[in-house]
């Protein structure tokens, strides 16, 4: 069996966060963003995350790639963790672990033709390359995800949102990466190009055997795409299951009240179906709710999620809830 | 219906083989700035007032330093402007040709803004970059420093040094520079800050780009627009910086002189009739002025856009 392209073991990170009002000598407040997450990867895989904003999707992400100081375990194929390498090791990586924004237009320096933006991995981690290799090889990739070669001396505030994420991905390919990550790619699209960008991306997966990393805030969206799927409230992990199991069978009642909010292209269904309502505001992250974090807005919260934190998580399926698996009684 | 698709499909091809150019933001820039009624005024007055300070000297009958003995002792009634002894501004009180030193007096106070201004970006832009692009205790260290230099009362230490180490343009070039990228180096630091949140820098960061090339390849070109626009509005400060001193009697030394000191002299001889000797250095130390502040405000709307 192979080894799994990337695995995460336990990864905490921690935000020292001073407030205004905080003397310079008291402790600073601590913010979990993400607390506990781990995953194993196979090569070639999807796995989708998923969760309200704010839920610390993206500081997973930038923890992979050691964008933020965290702790715990990222160990990659060749048995590397990544968390422990210096940053001149860590260069490698970063050419085989390449990222997707979600504003396309915003992580596209506008003072650079889109030539040269897609052409800045390859300077960096292919630097013997000649400025016509790299041209050519620029042109491919603009080629490959759909982009008229042509447009290489254009710049980015000449492209439309769906283009200008084209050519984030045709950046992130220029270095055939073995892993992709996804951060919110189409959220900041219109519906009908995030299903474009999406074909494109599930595309590529299959022509290229990619891995995939691919964060949203909607279930409905990583459905497709997903081989894997985890589900993320403030920092934990909730339900952790593949994703033909997990949108046939939700177990964690958050899940599940995410799930019921997705609207089904059946309109019988869609009429007859129940929708969870998720009552309350999502509580701050400062100050999680005790025992289990998701009870203040949990439809079948009792007196034991008050106290016990509900982070046992077994087998395949994982779920962070004392009553896993008992449907809804509505 | 063939040969329409067939036409459209070598259309197609042959408009996907050149090369499109591109229209940079730089070059949107350029053309709301020539559209600019205010700007362009501005850098009419700065064309005129640099071929006064680079020809005027081709055109004056005298030197800066010849003095006429035939208007000496008689400024008030001989002195004034005129054709037909070449004194085209008239002369100073001591029967110099005014427009040979207002000539010279603008090339002075030209060069002091200009060099103060160049220092200011130079050095304000890569100490400004380095501390908001590195963050943490060296930006800490680094924007104390600035704000403790620029709690000395600078005027104080300039008259100091002109005071201790004699009156030269070395110095007065050296005095300026000194303070001017203080307050550049914060402009920059805060623009470093805002840019270094932007996703494109962590996307950079992410691919693995090293932290000098990110500095120079993607913080200091999306620098150039708050830079110029301040530089520009810099020159004229410096000028009214060295014009004070020079109103001291701090400034360049005779037989030099600069707009200040023409200025100051021609305010104190006013009361014998001599209106000339104020208004000609006048005259164009206002249209220095307004020209760097038209231009400066030009360039501000012209690249502001952007990053609104
Ligand atoms: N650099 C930071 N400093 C302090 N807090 C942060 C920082 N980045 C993110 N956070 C906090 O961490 C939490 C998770 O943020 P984020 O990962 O951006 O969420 P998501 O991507 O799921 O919307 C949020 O509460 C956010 O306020
Ligand atoms: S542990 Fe309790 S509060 Fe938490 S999800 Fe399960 S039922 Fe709800
Ligand atoms: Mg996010």
């Amino acid at each position: 069996m192979s080894r799994p392209l990337i695995e995460a073991r336990d990864v905490r990170v921690t935000f020292d966060i001073h407030r205004p009002s905080d003397l310079p000598w008291t402790p600073p407040a601590q913010l979990h963003a993400v607390n506990g997450v781990s995953f194993t990867l196979e090569p070639g895989q999807t796995l989708g995350i998923v969760g309200e904003s704010g839920c610390g999707k993206s500081t997973l992400a930038r923890a992979l790639i050691r964008m933020l100081p965290a702790s715990g375990q990222v160990i990659w194929q060749d048995g590397t963790d990544l968390l422990t390498l210096s940053p001149r090791q860590m260069l490698k990586y970063r050419s085989e672990i390449q990222m997707i924004f979600q504003d396309p237009l915003a992580s596209l320096n506008p003072r650079m033709t889109v030539g040269d933006i897609i052409a800045e991995p390859l300077r960096t981690h292919r630097p013997g390359m000649s400025a016509k290799e790299r041209k050519d090889k620029v042109r491919a990739v603009m080629e490959r995800v759909g982009l008229l070669p042509n447009q290489i001396n254009r710049y980015p505030h000449e492209f439309s949102g769906g283009q200008c994420q084209r050519i984030g991905i045709a950046r992130a390919l220029v270095v055939e990466p073995k892993l992709l990550i996804c951060d919110e790619p189409v959220s900041a699209l219109d519906v009908s190009i995030q299903a474009q960008v999406i074909g494109l991306l599930e595309e590529l997966r299959r022509d290229l055997g990619l891995t995939i990393i691919f964060i949203a805030h909607d279930l409905s969206v990583v459905k497709h795409l997903s081989d894997e799927v985890m589900v993320l409230y403030l920092g934990r992990m909730m339900e952790k299951a593949s994703s033909d199991e997990l949108f046939a069978e939700p177990r964690h009642p958050y899940t599940q009240a995410l799930l019921s909010a997705v609207p089904i292209p059946d309109p019988k269904i869609e009429k007859t179906k129940q929708v969870i309502p998720l009552d309350g505001d999502l509580p701050s992250p400062m100050a999680p709710p005790k025992g289990c974090v998701f009870r203040t807005r949990c439809p079948k919260a009792q007196a034991i999620c008050e106290t016990v934190p509900a982070d046992h998580l077994t087998g395949s399926h994982h779920t962070a809830c004392h009553f896993a698996g008992e449907t809804v009684s509505a | 219906m063939v040969i329409d698709s067939q036409k459209m499909k070598s259309l197609a091809e042959a408009t996907s083989r050149e090369d499109v150019a591109g229209r940079s933001l730089w070059a949107d820039a350029r053309r709301r700035f020539f559209r600019n009624k205010a700007a362009m005024f501005g850098l009419v007055l700065l064309v005129f007032v640099s071929l006064f300070a680079l020809l005027g000297n081709s055109i004056a009958q005298w030197s800066n330093e010849e003095i006429d003995f035939s208007v000496m002792g008689m400024v008030a009634e001989q002195g004034g402007p005129s054709l037909s002894n070449g004194h085209y501004f008239g002369t100073d009180d001591l029967g110099r040709d005014l427009f040979a030193r207002t000539v010279q007096g603008t090339q002075i106070s030209l060069a002091v803004g200009i060099i103060g201004s160049a220092i200011a970006v130079v050095v304000g832009t890569i100490y400004g970059a380095t501390a908001g692009y590195f963050g943490g205790r060296l930006d800490n260290f680094m924007m104390r420093a600035v704000d403790i230099l620029l709690a000395i009362p600078y005027m104080f230490v300039l008259i100091l040094l002109l005071v201790m180490y004699g009156r030269s343009i070395t110095m007065l070039f050296v005095g300026v520079g000194l303070i001017s990228w203080l307050e550049m180096s914060r402009i920059v630091r805060g623009q470093t800050l805002t840019l270094k949140g932007r996703e494109y820098i962590e996307a950079a960061r992410a691919i693995g780009v090293p932290a000098p090339v990110i500095i120079r390849r993607h913080i200091l070109p999306n620098l150039i627009g708050v830079v110029t626009v301040f530089a520009t509005l810099l020159v004229p400060n410096m000028i009214l910086t060295e014009s004070f001193i020079s109103f001291l009697g701090l400034g360049v030394q005779e037989p030099m002189t600069s707009l200040g000191a023409l200025i100051s002299e021609g305010a104190g001889t006013i009361a014998y009739g001599t209106l000339w000797q104020l208004a000609f250095p006048l005259l164009f130390f206002v249209l220095t002025l307004f020209g760097f502040f038209f231009v400066g405000d030009g360039l501000r709307d012209a690249l502001d856009p952007k990053d609104r």
